[in-house]
């Protein structure tokens, strides 16, 4: 066929012999008057319908006079007898989907169809009275229609049955009577009649779960011949089985084995279907879901696109709650990041991202490198945030995934995509310590040419706490002045408040910094002026008294201690009564309200507020910091070591919710319990916790700070002190006793409460102070570097049983959690059937104290676990405490 | 609520599309009402058109476009999409591509180019018009579809009669279309 190659240079000569070329609406409505003709021409009669048709598929609309005139013409052609007039004119009837007063004219000649002897009339009349019937009619036709259902004619039958299923939308009452010829027609041998018996059965029963049930007992037993049918009957038993829940406590799902039976089938849409069942199973099991994978990796290497397609997209699926179960198909992913069709490797590089092993990381960002160009910004975020994930994972590659990052920031993207880009970057530079460097500069290379100020503002103020504290600051400067030139009002103010910091903290740098500053206010910008006087000032940079350092340092980095809607409200009552007083910013009530602690935004760092950019990503670490360091009590008890995540001391649902955080100092630990009053009857007053420590002998109480007042459903913290000999891992149980004074709540939608209240206890659970509270999860991105480094000296082996263990991983990440230390290089991960497995821990013990692990772990065919432990660091007391919890763990 | 929900249980087909190579229509129907005006679907078309240009769709391709799936084959100037939701169960939307191509197939008798499907689009619109209905499936054998639409305007009653004899002698013809009618089996 050479054609279509000449036809293409000559495009124009082609539209010529369109049939339609220069067709026109009002000349076609005038040719349709042939169908008023009283000896019609069938032919010229189809030619018409059909031009009517064209115009109405290119999207043309008729009026409604138009569109009734048409109406009424083609009506008169079913005294034609050629069938393909007459097909043509059902087809025209259905787009015209003519008004109820309209439809009057036709019934009859369609329900004379309905009877005739030839099926596809009566297919096609079934189809289109239904279409534009109503209730009434539709019960002078029932009786035909039911006979319809299980007539021998397969399409007649199926006609009947997809009205059905339409008609049920509208006339459920009338379809439900049928359910009898339904049941009927589900046993019919012809496959379509089947699948649309099946499939309007199900609708009419849908509501009633036994009938369901069932149905699908019945025929999963049963033979279904359609594949179509098959995959209605997979979808249905997965609602069954969702439906009854997890079952006995045998293991076994019901219906199990027949979706498993289906991975048999011979349709590949059957066994997909099935595949794709089993994966959303809710709480599938390794062993359940097996099977299912093993046939959707056979999928992955099918010469058709559509098959690779669905597989891969369906363990991209898997990969985010069972990444384990998907790496056996690894190898025949990675074939498909070059797979012709870019939404088949973008779905495969996803998954690798997820699934992968840190040999196959550099080869995996090669591959992806040379697609990202291909996909749309929304898959490229995917990638990212899978990239970043995977970094974390493995801290060891984060050069080469920190380039990739680098390089797909210089790339063209939208603000969302470089948004996301940059979050990534800002994360691992603060989660990998050797990433600082290169990762800074990657940023200062991106503002150079970056065209969203909300993104520079951001990396601004990120480089102004970060990069001071790197090993030469002077580099940055270069970047950060440029702003200062080149850059719009918001951003230059930003880099003024950035220049600030490196001087502040770097004497060296203050006299070039001065000259800067000074260079700013000349800038035509006020808020930049203000800025850049405010801090020449603070500075000492114009021979004015220098306040203290602390101060100044405390005003550039210092985050604003009040909540920002305070502020607000305070500021807004300010304006609205105004006085001869400056606004006192120690009169803003620092109690946050409603919102959760975690969840708390950081404020901006200025009361002036104007071009503060919200800060990056703040751990929760940052939060109690800043929470603790603003009770006075506190502030004695130095650096804050370390958090623990917060441990529930109420069962949910209960009154009160109480959690505890332990805050562990160098010789103080201070807890703070987050309570919450779930009561909107009640208003909760000088909340506190009696804690009993006798079980824990090495703490003894120095303070607490109450909660003044706990209104309904707004969390309040209050805390309790204990002191601890310094150094020591001191560990112990603590319980503990709610008191609080209850006031009820006269009116519920103010809050309001009465005077008088009545003291009230609540008991609350005991928790634990152990050992693993004093070790901070600190990664090492070369475990053997560090290892080496930190020499033999304070080494200390030796040999543990751990008893028999359900498995390997259980036992690998008891070990894990029993010393709170952080896994590297992805070692905590354990292959599923491996009998030993090695696994590399590193931590920071108190009194910071570097700690590296080495786990060996053995199972014998009786589950019999053994490890040898390894222990390098840089106290031999330390080595040996570690010792000590394993074996007391 | 209930009767939305169990509707998308059903296998749907959201619409089906022939353009031609320039991503204009020569024949759609749409099933659903994600596209409420012309111009939503003209919009839809045109993205579909160009995010799949590119591509060389000799057999079966498949994308994903505003969270729907959609299972695409080029054949000269033109262009066949069957759309679906994306939780649609992919091989099913492809069985009725696949139904749709080859009834078409036969119909423009392996002269599947736009010209010819624009002189025998009465036969088209029948063709779609057998395989989906409302949104659910009709059909998927692209030789009954065929049959069915091709139907003989000479012969009167007794059509049934007519549809066998035509199959016969499509496949007469073209004896390959027994082969490509038979997806969804395992090799």
């Amino acid at each position: 066929m050479a054609q279509p190659l000449v036809k293409k240079d000559d495009d124009r000569d082609d539209e010529e012999y369109s049939p339609f070329l220069g067709i026109e609406k009002g000349a076609v409505l005038q040719e349709a008057r042939v169908f008023n003709d009283p000896q019609l021409d069938a032919r010229r009669c189809s030619q018409v319908i059909t031009k009517l048709l064209y115009l109405l598929n290119q999207g043309e609309t008729f009026t409604k006079i138009e569109a009734t005139e048409v109406f009424f013409s083609v009506t008169k052609l079913f005294q034609s007898r050629d069938i393909g007039l007459r097909r043509m004119v059902y087809l025209m009837i259905k787009e015209l989907s003519p008004s109820a007063d309209e439809v009057i004219i036709v019934t009859s000649s369609l329900m004379k169809d309905m009877n005739s002897r030839t099926d596809m009339y009566r297919a096609n009349a079934i189809r289109v009275l239904c279409r534009i019937t109503d209730g009434t009619l539709l019960t002078q036709i029932e009786r035909y229609l039911k006979q319809a259902i299980v007539d021998k004619n397969p399409v007649v039958a199926s006609a009947a049955l997809v009205s059905g299923i339409h008609l049920l939308q509208t006339n459920p009452e009338i379809v439900k009577r049928w359910s009898n010829e339904v049941q009927e027609a589900v046993q019919s041998r012809a496959a379509l009649v089947q699948f649309h018996a099946l499939a309007l059965l199900h609708q009419i029963r849908q509501n009633d779960r036994l009938a369901v049930s069932k149905l699908v007992t019945s025929l999963t037993k049963g033979t279904v011949r359609s594949p179509l049918a098959q995959c209605l009957l997979i979808r249905y038993t997965s609602q069954v089985i969702r439906e009854s829940g997890v079952n006995t406590q045998t293991g076994d799902r019901p219906f199990y084995d027949y979706l498993e039976g289906c991975l048999r089938h011979k349709a590949e849409m059957v066994i997909f279907e099935a595949a794709r069942a089993i994966t959303v199973l809710s709480g599938v099991t390794t062993r359940e879901l097996t099977p299912a994978i093993t046939v959707l990796q056979l999928f992955l290497s099918s010469s058709k696109p559509v098959l690779r397609f669905a597989a891969v997209r369906t363990l991209n699926k898997v990969a985010m709650t069972h990444p384990m179960a998907v790496t056996n198909c690894n190898i025949d992913m990675e074939s498909l990041i070059s797979d012709q069709n870019r939404s088949i490797a973008t779905l495969a590089i996803t998954t690798l991202l997820k699934t992968g092993n840190e040999s196959s990381v550099d080869r995996l960002m090669k591959q992806i490198t040379n697609f990202m160009s291909d996909i749309a910004d929304e898959f490229k975020i995917v990638v990212v945030d899978a990239i970043r994930s995977l970094c974390l994972k493995f801290p060891l590659k984060y050069r080469s995934l920190m380039n990739f990052l680098s390089n797909i920031l210089r790339e063209e993207g939208g603000f969302e995509y470089k948004k996301a880009i940059v979050d990534s970057i800002v994360i691992l530079i603060r989660d990998i310590p050797d990433a600082k460097e290169s990762g800074l500069l990657h940023l200062c290379e991106f503002i150079e040419d970056c065209e969203f100020t909300y993104l520079s503002t951001q990396i601004l103020h990120f480089l102004g706490n970060e990069g001071p504290k790197t090993s030469d600051p002077s580099k940055y400067i270069r970047y950060i002045y440029n702003r200062v030139i080149l850059e719009n009002a918001t951003v230059r103010a930003s880099a003024v408040s950035t220049l600030a910091k490196f001087g502040a903290m770097i004497d060296s740098l203050k006299p070039r910094i001065f000259i800067l500053l000074r260079r700013c206010l000349f800038d035509n910008d006020d808020e930049v002026r203000d800025r850049a006087t405010l801090y020449l000032n603070t500075l000492g940079g114009d021979g004015s008294v220098v306040e203290t350092d602390k101060d100044v340092k405390e005003f550039l980095f210092g985050s604003l201690d009040i909540p920002l809607t305070n502020m607000e409200t305070s500021l807004k009552n300010y304006i609205q009564n105004p006085s001869e007083e400056p606004f006192d910013i120690n009169s803003v009530p620092k109690e946050v309200k409603s919102q959760p602690l975690v969840e708390k935004k950081a404020p901006g760092k200025k009361p002036t507020g104007l071009g503060a950019p919200p800060t990056g990503p703040t751990s929760t670490a940052d939060t109690y910091e800043r929470i603790l360091s603003s009770i006075p009590e506190f502030t004695s008890f130095g650096k804050l070591f370390k958090s623990s995540a917060p441990v529930e001391l109420t069962e949910a649902e209960t009154e009160y919710a109480v959690n505890v955080v332990k805050h562990i100092f160098d010789r103080h630990v201070v807890f703070q319990y987050n309570c919450t009053n779930t009561i909107p009857e009640q208003l909760l007053e000088n909340v506190f916790v009696i804690v009993d420590a006798s079980e824990a002998e090495e703490f003894s109480e120095v303070g607490s700070k109450p909660l003044k007042s706990l209104p309904y459903d707004t969390p309040g913290q209050t805390f309790v002190a204990f002191e601890k000999p310094e150094g020591v891992p001191a560990v112990g149980k603590f319980s503990n006793m709610l008191r609080f004074t209850v006031k009820e709540v006269v009116d519920t939608s103010t809050g309001e409460a009465e005077d008088d209240g009545v003291e009230d206890e609540y008991q609350l659970e005991d928790f634990e102070v152990v050992a693993a509270d004093y070790m901070v999860k600190v990664g090492v991105s070369n475990f053997r570097n560090a290892w080496e480094s930190m020499g033999p000296d304070f080494e200390r082996i030796d040999e543990y049983g751990l008893g028999p263990r359900e498995s390997l991983a259980e036992a690998v990440s008891t070990v894990i959690n029993l010393l709170g230390m952080q896994p590297c290089e992805g070692t905590e991960v354990v292959p599923s059937n491996s009998r030993s497995h090695s696994c590399l821990l590193s931590g920071l013990y108190i009194g910071n104290m570097k700690v590296l692990v080495r786990l060996s772990f053995g199972i014998d065919a009786s589950k019999e676990v053994a490890m040898k432990l390894a222990v390098r660091s840089e106290d031999e007391n330390v080595s040996d405490t570690i010792h000590d919890i394993v074996a007391s763990g | 609520m209930a009767t939305f929900l169990s509707r998308e249980v059903c296998p749907t087909i959201k619409n089906i599309l022939l353009l031609d190579s320039e991503g204009k229509r020569v024949a759609v129907k749409y099933y659903s009402n994600d596209w409420p005006t012309n111009s939503a679907k003209l919009a839809f078309e045109k993205s579909v058109f160009t995010k799949t240009q590119k591509t060389n769709a000799r057999t079966e391709e498949i994308a994903m476009l505003e969270n729907n799936i959609i299972v695409y084959r080029f054949v000269q100037d033109l262009h066949f999409f069957v759309t679906g939701g994306d939780d649609e169960n992919e091989l099913i939307l492809a069985t009725v591509l696949h139904g749709f191509f080859d009834a078409v197939t036969l119909i423009l008798r392996n002269n599947v180019e736009q010209r010819e499907a624009l002189e025998n689009l009465d036969l088209i619109l029948l063709c779609l018009d057998e395989i989906v209905d409302g949104g659910m499936i009709l059909e998927t054998d692209g030789s009954i579809i065929a049959g069915k639409a091709a139907t003989n305007s000479n012969m009167d009653d007794g059509a049934s009669l007519s549809e066998q004899v035509n199959v016969k002698w499509l496949y007469a013809f073209f004896p390959f279309l027994g082969r490509t009618v038979c997806f969804g089996r395992r090799e």
